[in-house]
């Protein structure tokens, strides 16, 4: 299984867990079977067309899956797929 | 660069107090000279901002602009350390040149104090050699990334949350932009800002401190820089990643066939409104839906049937509260609903009237007749009923 890290504001989403390990051969197989085991991310992670939202990245490992296959990318144990949606903190 | 060289010669107490520079054979006279010439421009003087301008200052970076118009307040004194106690009132952009050059009067500190806008920014930031990014919005910082592509000026970018943070640099001689890694940002309200959200104090500090290592380091022209590489800052785990970021061949900005050759409207495409222009005011200040907080303390003393809710979370909650109140977190309001009459009379209320509107929403969507949203959440309870309940 390959293991998604959440970062913290979409914590509030997945009952506080910081890393979620999920099955998938294929990283959106992972991101489908997140989001079906917390429905509540699902809209913060795809948009109404089932599409990854823009202001969110995926990596798989160090690399941007918009650069490698996209949602087809291959998923393998031990992967680390991360959620790296923008934040914009800081003066105030 | 050799001519600005040589107008930045260093005196001989200059020498003395950049001792530690000048004895690292990567920097030396040179390096330090180069420092003096440089021109930084800070974009806001806040959690960020605070640890740049003091290390800027005293690394000897001769010209460091600040662009901010915001005013110290008790708030920001946890993790924006430019700023003192004493100086709360006072307006940001004063209070950190004040700091700065009583570490190192040799430099100059330049206050732009405005808003930077897309009638503004390109002026602004075209005297500079690098611009750092230390903002808390996404409007401002689309703005700063556009102008940078558009002026080829390097943008080292930080950005913290809770316990988070993020750094890289953008722009630099070619390489990826902030569309590049986002091309467009979150609907509002989806990502709470520090000031809805929190931050860990020290945070920003880290985050600075490495925009200000990175600046440092694009001056001297040494090492390797954060150029390509998203450097990302877990404090609860105590870990740094760094992922790849490529430019987006495709980018609006950058890209091959750039679409936005100019400054657009930032507040439109982030679709939140623009502050510096004010919605006009309307006719009947008083919503009906809306309930004051003075009128809510007669209702309580009189003894009148009404259900008072606070929709914060449970740690608000034990910060400060209205005796009386019951909590349901904004969160789980949606489930427990139906533990309400709709025909009893609720008034709802948080920390300043945003989550509790939208409770309000969620029950008269349910049906709910009788519900009210208390003006101005406990902050106005604060202020108008009782001073003993702490603001935060």
């Amino acid at each position: 299984m390959a293991k998604v890290l959440i970062p913290t504001p979409l914590r509030q989403f997945t009952g506080k867990q910081d890393a979620v390990a999920v099955p998938g051969a294929t990283v959106g197989e992972v991101l489908g079977a997140l989001t079906a085991q917390f429905p509540d991310l699902r809209k913060q992670i795809f948009n109404d067309e089932g599409k990854v939202r823009s202001f969110v990245n995926v990596y798989l490992n160090d690399e941007d899956v918009r650069y490698l296959g996209k949602d087809a990318t291959a998923a393998q144990d031990g992967d680390i797929i991360s959620l790296v949606p923008s934040i914009a903190g800081g003066r105030r | 660069m050799t001519s600005a060289l040589q107008e930045a010669a260093l005196s001989n107490e200059e020498i003395l107090r950049y001792s530690r520079h000048l004895i690292i054979p990567e920097v030396g006279i040179e390096g330090q000279q180069k420092l003096k010439a440089a021109k930084v421009l800070l974009i806001g003087a806040g959690g960020l901002g605070a640890p740049l301008g003091l290390y800027l200052a005293a690394a000897g970076v001769g010209r460091i602009g600040i662009v901010d118009f915001d005013v110290v307040d008790s708030t920001n004194l946890q993790r924006q350390v430019i700023h003192s106690t004493a100086d709360v009132g006072r307006k940001k952009i004063d209070s950190a040149a004040e700091k700065m050059l009583a570490i190192n009067p040799n430099v100059t500190v330049v206050k732009h104090e405005a808003a930077l806008t897309s009638e503004n920014a390109l002026e602004i930031l075209k005297d500079y050699d690098f611009v750092v990014d230390g903002t808390d919005n996404f409007p401002t910082r689309y703005l700063v990334n556009d102008a940078c592509v558009l002026l080829g000026k390097p943008n080292v970018y930080g950005s913290i949350f809770r316990f988070e943070g993020q750094a890289t640099v953008f722009a630099y001689e070619g390489g990826p932009c902030y569309r590049c890694l986002y091309p467009e940002p979150p609907p509002p309200g989806l990502v709470p800002s520090c000031a809805e959200g929190g931050v860990l104090g020290i945070l920003p500090g880290t985050i600075g401190l490495i925009q200000a290592t990175e600046t440092v380091k694009l001056i001297l022209g040494i090492g390797e820089p954060l150029v390509g590489r998203l450097l990302l800052y877990d404090a609860l785990g105590m870990r740094f990643r760094e992922l790849k970021l490529r430019k987006n061949p495709e980018c609006p900005v950058c890209g091959e066939r750039p679409t936005i050759t100019k400054l657009i409207d930032y507040h439109q495409f982030c679709g939140v409104p623009n502050p510096r222009q004010p919605a006009p005011a309307q006719e009947a200040p008083v919503n009906e839906g809306e309930i004051d907080v003075t009128e809510v303390k007669r209702k309580l003393d009189s003894g009148e049937p009404f259900v008072l809710l606070d929709v914060r979370e449970p740690h608000e909650y034990r910060i400060a509260s209205i005796p009386g109140a019951k909590l349901i977190p904004l969160s789980e309001f949606p489930k427990r609903v139906g533990e309400f009459d709709p025909e009893s009379d609720i008034v709802i209320h948080c920390k300043s009237g945003m989550r509790s509107a939208k409770a309000c929403a969620i029950l008269r969507n349910a049906g709910f007749k009788h519900v009210r949203n208390m003006k101005g959440g406990i902050l106005a309870w604060s202020d108008q009923v009782d001073r003993s309940v702490p603001k935060y």
